[in-house]
């Protein structure tokens, strides 16, 4: 898949010490808005493949500690990272141009 | 051997700008999904709007009551009524549309960042859960206050939960939670419960539910996570639970504030139609949750979104100077 797939392990290699900004989308498998999320993640992946932006995916139920340590209590959530530090957090299905429009923003 | 369509809509099919359609339907749920399903097979340029795929028969996770079907997600369900209108030729794009207005004879469809032409259009743009309107909703919005039970209850396993409503989904809701939380309680601002029966016997029986009647929320308190809920009831008794969530499920209303001067609402806001899902604006067809129809059921958004594309065939056909749908199964 083109999108980042984030785990415990390498969240703080990937996201963290990212030189780039970095989109997560925190999911899980059985939750409704969350596939119908992941298809647009997919395809915004793809489109922004090469340029200067990170765009990942954590499954929260195979990941608790990063998705505890950001407080994620709603799926799907979306965190922006800039530096190591959370820029921007949103809760639930966003529409694909909704989404672009913070990318762009980032890059 | 099929028909092919008359040539003006040929042409009209084959336009390769993208910006000028037949039809555009606002939402994908079950009437828009529907409805492009329709108008796509009547060989109309179809493009579909919506902020997502699937309204609010994404939230659950189990539909057991549409004809046919046994048993199936919300997703799963609609993922495959997507995928059979665009196999149809319907196009898709998924953003908030801002505004819709007249322009002679033809309508203009704006978003964010783009705009559109058609020269009829299916509004079926559903319903929005309510807020509760109290203090500390917003503050904890995505962050202990839930509209969505099938998406986070997950999240709550061992720990207490409130939930709020008094239909079907908040039962659902108070159901679900009171598998995987360690207290649940249900509250409720009237004495009787609205919904299924059957599900409100489930309810009675499930001992970590504890059914609070007669009482509104509050307040959402807490320092950097939701510590507890502030109750009264219609005794004016008030009392604090201590809680880590909270689910809203108090109904749905429109926000149709994008389209109030186009077509003529009800005083709940719902988009006023006739039978053949006709509004007060020619061209403009209505469908679904967003109607006054008073059921709210996928069968029904269904059936309508059905009957709005055919309407709005005819619309068109009529426009060109021809029939509506044959005489072997409906008007003419």
């Amino acid at each position: 898949m083109p999108e980042l797939k984030l785990t415990d392990d390498n969240f703080e290699a990937e996201v963290v010490n990212s030189k780039v900004p970095v989109l997560v989308d925190f999911f899980a498998t059985w939750c409704g808005p969350c596939q119908m999320t992941g298809p647009v993640i997919e395809e915004l992946a793809k489109e922004y493949e090469g340029k200067a932006i990170k765009i990942g995916k954590v499954n929260v139920d195979e990941n608790p500690k990063t998705t505890e340590k950001y407080g994620i209590m709603s799926i799907p959530a979306f965190r922006v990272f800039k530096g190591g530090q959370v820029v921007d957090e949103f809760v639930g299905a966003q529409p694909k141009e909704a989404l672009k429009a913070k990318i762009e923003k980032l890059i | 051997m099929p028909r092919p369509p008359p040539l003006s809509l040929r042409r009209a099919r084959n336009d390769s700008t993208n910006t000028m359609f037949d039809v555009i339907i606002v939402g994908a749920g079950a009437a828009g999904l529907t409805a492009a399903i329709y108008t796509s097979r009547r060989a109309l340029k179809t493009l579909v709007i919506s902020k997502d795929v699937g309204g609010q028969a994404v939230m659950t996770t189990h539909i057991e009551n549409y004809p046919g079907v046994d048993l199936v997600s919300g997703a799963e369900f609609m993922l495959k009524w997507k995928a059979q209108a665009e196999k149809f030729g319907a196009q898709f794009i998924f953003d908030e549309v801002s505004e819709v207005k007249k322009e002679g004879d033809k309508f203009i469809v704006k978003t964010g960042s783009q705009q559109f032409e058609a020269a009829s259009i299916i509004l079926a743009f559903g319903l929005t859960p309510r807020n509760l309107g109290v203090p500390g909703e917003d503050r904890f919005r995505g962050r202990g206050v839930s509209y969505c039970a099938t998406c986070d209850a997950p999240f709550y396993k061992n720990k207490s939960v409130a939930v709020v409503g008094g239909g079907s989904a908040a039962l659902d809701a108070a159901l679900l939670l009171g598998k995987i939380a360690k207290q649940v309680y249900l509250i409720h601002r009237s004495e009787e419960f609205r919904g299924e029966e059957i599900l409100l016997s489930q309810v009675k029986a499930e001992r970590k539910i504890e059914m609070i009647l007669d009482t509104e929320v509050r307040e959402v308190k807490g320092a950097e996570k939701i510590e507890a809920v502030a109750i009264e009831n219609k005794k004016g008794e008030k009392r604090e639970l201590e809680i880590q969530g909270i689910f809203v499920e108090i109904g749905h209303e429109v926000k149709a504030d994008f389209i109030n001067s186009l077509v003529k609402l009800n005083d709940k806001k719902e988009i006023i139609v006739n039978k053949d899902c006709e509004t007060s604006e020619p061209g403009v067809l209505a469908a679904g949750d967003v109607t006054d129809v008073d059921y709210k059921q996928i069968v029904i958004s269904a059936g309508e979104g059905a009957k709005a594309a055919l309407s709005c065939y005819r619309y068109i056909q009529k426009k060109n100077g021809k029939r509506g749908v044959g005489i072997d199964w409906g008007k003419k």
